[in-house]
């Protein structure tokens, strides 16, 4: 049954959507600012079948994810920066073999160790990837607890339906703060003798699958070139069928707007209370939110009311990355310019606002 | 009321809020029990939304605030490396005290290497439940929650803080099923319920007539963006 409005920390309703929505297996190593995460696992998983190791790294982590996928386990994994970049090498894997895993980044300040505070910064490493050749993997950025039950509890069954893996992306903030969520119904899962059938890719051995002798074999290696280009373009044909079915995002204010902030994530949330604080003083403002990263909502970009609108501004927890696709998406046809602030440090909305203003000055 | 008052409970029952409200209430009072105000936050077992993060309010208002070792500069830091001088305001006869702990029984387990100064009557243990936290739904589960931290305090909680609440979306039903249930908990364990706090500009207190005592909270440690 879906709940009532419960209050939950973001960490904790994290887990749990990923376990009501079909997770059952977690490798992971702690870190902050997502630690209750592994903590909740370990804790919970259990109790529905599922299984919870703490893994001696990220990097032993994020392999073991590997392996669990591509046994046909639905795997839940975890961490923040500084462990998603070691986990990097292994996604590149998963994406070759067409493993599918669902997968977590509550990031921090960086770069290294960096801090503790959120953070948006990973945002070339989820959306570019720091593995080594041609793959992607689509990423969703929620901006608020309940936007991120909502994509964890989907994730489990879009990373199979896609067999790849799913990032969702999300700050310090949002992993740490709380909110009122309603937490969906659990999602039936398969039983252990199930998946060989339903998951008719996956290295179950012949015990589950009757008379079938079909060997099955899930791999990254392919020393023949012609071989590798060829899985290379099938993977990249379900990539440009995903930058058509994955894009996401939402709108607010466009219409008429003489500037356009572009955010996710908790920023988002400041460039709302920011609009109201220009609104107040005869500026109108608008927002293109991305939900998803990757595939980036270009689509987005042609709703701006081009007659009113003079700038656009990326706004980002960072020293400016989104703010390349945002001059992509709308390749030449407004000027774009950056609000930020990094190494953890938030943006008041007063400043968002005062450097919305700054930036329509300086083009008068 | 006595001089020193140690707020534990469920992760994000609302003790550090109240912590805070608490010491920004008693820091008004004209006629003061005790001349000094002290905030001790030994919340080591969370990185965000502590006590030391309204640093400098409470000292705005004469009230100190002891934490980590690293005063102002440590905010971020999650070493649970305590100052010292905390010590000080639990041995000062003169300072009203205000100990916040960190979530559940294993962030209240900082407070037994000061345990000393807890075996006279000199101080209250209160235990914060809101029952609109998943996980303390229910009576039975907000019990497991006060007993588990009585056990690994081993000692015992003098009184119950009925928080129940939904940060910006609570309505004064919500208050009153806490209520409800917060007297069943208070009931059931012997515990008094000491009262029922309530987000003051949201819900006004006629509106939870028959409810008492009733304690008006601030929302000093939630950044209003992250209600847009």
């Amino acid at each position: 049954m879906t709940t009532d409005k419960v209050l939950m920390k973001g960490n904790e309703a994290f887990a749990e959507a990923a376990i009501r929505g079909g997770a059952r297996l977690y490798f992971g190593y702690p870190i902050t600012p997502q630690s209750e995460v592994p903590e909740y696992m370990s804790r919970e998983l259990p109790k529905v079948g599922g299984c919870f190791i703490q893994a001696e790294s990220e990097l032993g982590a994020i392999n073991m994810a590997y392996g669990a996928g591509a046994a046909g386990g639905s795997v839940f994994i975890s961490s923040s920066s500084p462990g998603i970049a070691l986990m990097q090498e292994g996604m590149s894997f998963l994406c070759s073999a067409e493993v599918p895993l669902l997968a977590m980044n509550v990031s921090r300040g960086g770069p290294g160790i960096g801090g503790i505070q959120p953070g948006q910064a990973d945002y070339y490493q989820v959306t570019r990837g720091g593995g080594n050749g041609d793959y992607h993997i689509p990423v969703f950025a929620p901006a608020s607890i309940q936007e991120a039950v909502d994509l964890l509890y989907e994730g489990t069954e879009l990373a199979q339906t896609w067999r790849n893996p799913i990032m969702v992306f999300t700050d310090g903030m949002v992993g740490q703060m709380m909110e009122p969520v309603k937490l969906p119904d659990y999602k039936p899962v398969l039983k252990p003798s199930e998946i060989a059938a339903a998951r008719n890719w996956a290295c179950t051995g012949y015990t589950d699958r009757g008379g079938d002798k079909e060997r099955r074999v899930v791999k990254s290696l392919r020393m023949q070139p012609e071989k590798l280009e060829e899985h290379v373009e099938k993977l990249f044909e379900k990539y440009a069928r995903a930058e058509k079915e994955l894009a996401r995002w939402e709108s607010e204010n466009l219409k008429g707007a003489e500037v356009v902030f572009v955010s996710f994530g908790t920023t988002a949330r400041i460039c709302r209370e920011a609009i109201e604080i220009l609104a107040s003083r005869g500026v109108k403002a608008g927002l293109i939110r991305p939900i998803s990263l990757w595939p980036f909502p270009n689509k987005a970009f042609d709703e701006i009311d081009f007659g009113t609108t003079k700038a656009v501004i990326s706004a980002e927890l960072s020293m400016g990355q989104m703010i390349t696709d945002v001059q992509l998406a709308l390749n030449g046809r407004l000027p774009v310019f950056l609000a930020h602030r990094t190494g953890g440090m938030v943006p008041t909305s007063p400043e968002v606002a005062a450097r919305a203003q700054a930036v329509l000055e300086g083009l008068k | 009321m006595k001089r020193i008052i140690v707020i534990a409970g469920h992760y994000g029952s609302g003790k550090t809020e109240l912590a805070v409200s608490l010491a920004m209430q008693l820091s008004a009072e004209k006629d003061r029990l005790f001349p000094r105000l002290a905030v001790v936050d030994l919340d080591i077992a969370n990185p965000y939304f502590r006590s030391r993060e309204r640093m400098q309010l409470l000292r705005e208002h004469s009230v100190s605030l002891y934490a980590d070792a690293f005063d102002s500069t440590g905010t971020t830091a999650e070493l649970p490396a305590l100052t010292a001088a905390l010590r000080a305001p639990l041995e000062d006869e003169g300072c009203r005290t205000i100990v916040d702990l960190g979530g559940n029984d294993a962030g209240a387990r900082v407070l037994k290497q000061f345990s000393k100064y807890f075996q006279g009557d000199g101080h209250e243990l209160w235990a914060v439940v809101n029952f609109r936290r998943y996980e303390t739904l229910t009576v039975e589960n907000a019990r497991a929650h006060v007993e588990a931290i009585q056990r690994e305090l081993d000692m015992p909680v003098t009184g119950l803080v009925n928080n129940t609440h939904l940060l910006r979306e609570t309505a004064p039903e919500i208050l009153r099923e806490g209520w409800e249930k917060a007297k069943a908990l208070s009931e059931q364990m012997k515990i008094p319920l000491l009262f029922t706090c309530y987000p003051a500009g949201l819900v006004s207190p006629e509106q939870l007539a028959g409810i008492a005592p009733l304690m008006p909270l601030g929302l000093y440690m939630r950044p209003a963006y992250l209600d847009k």
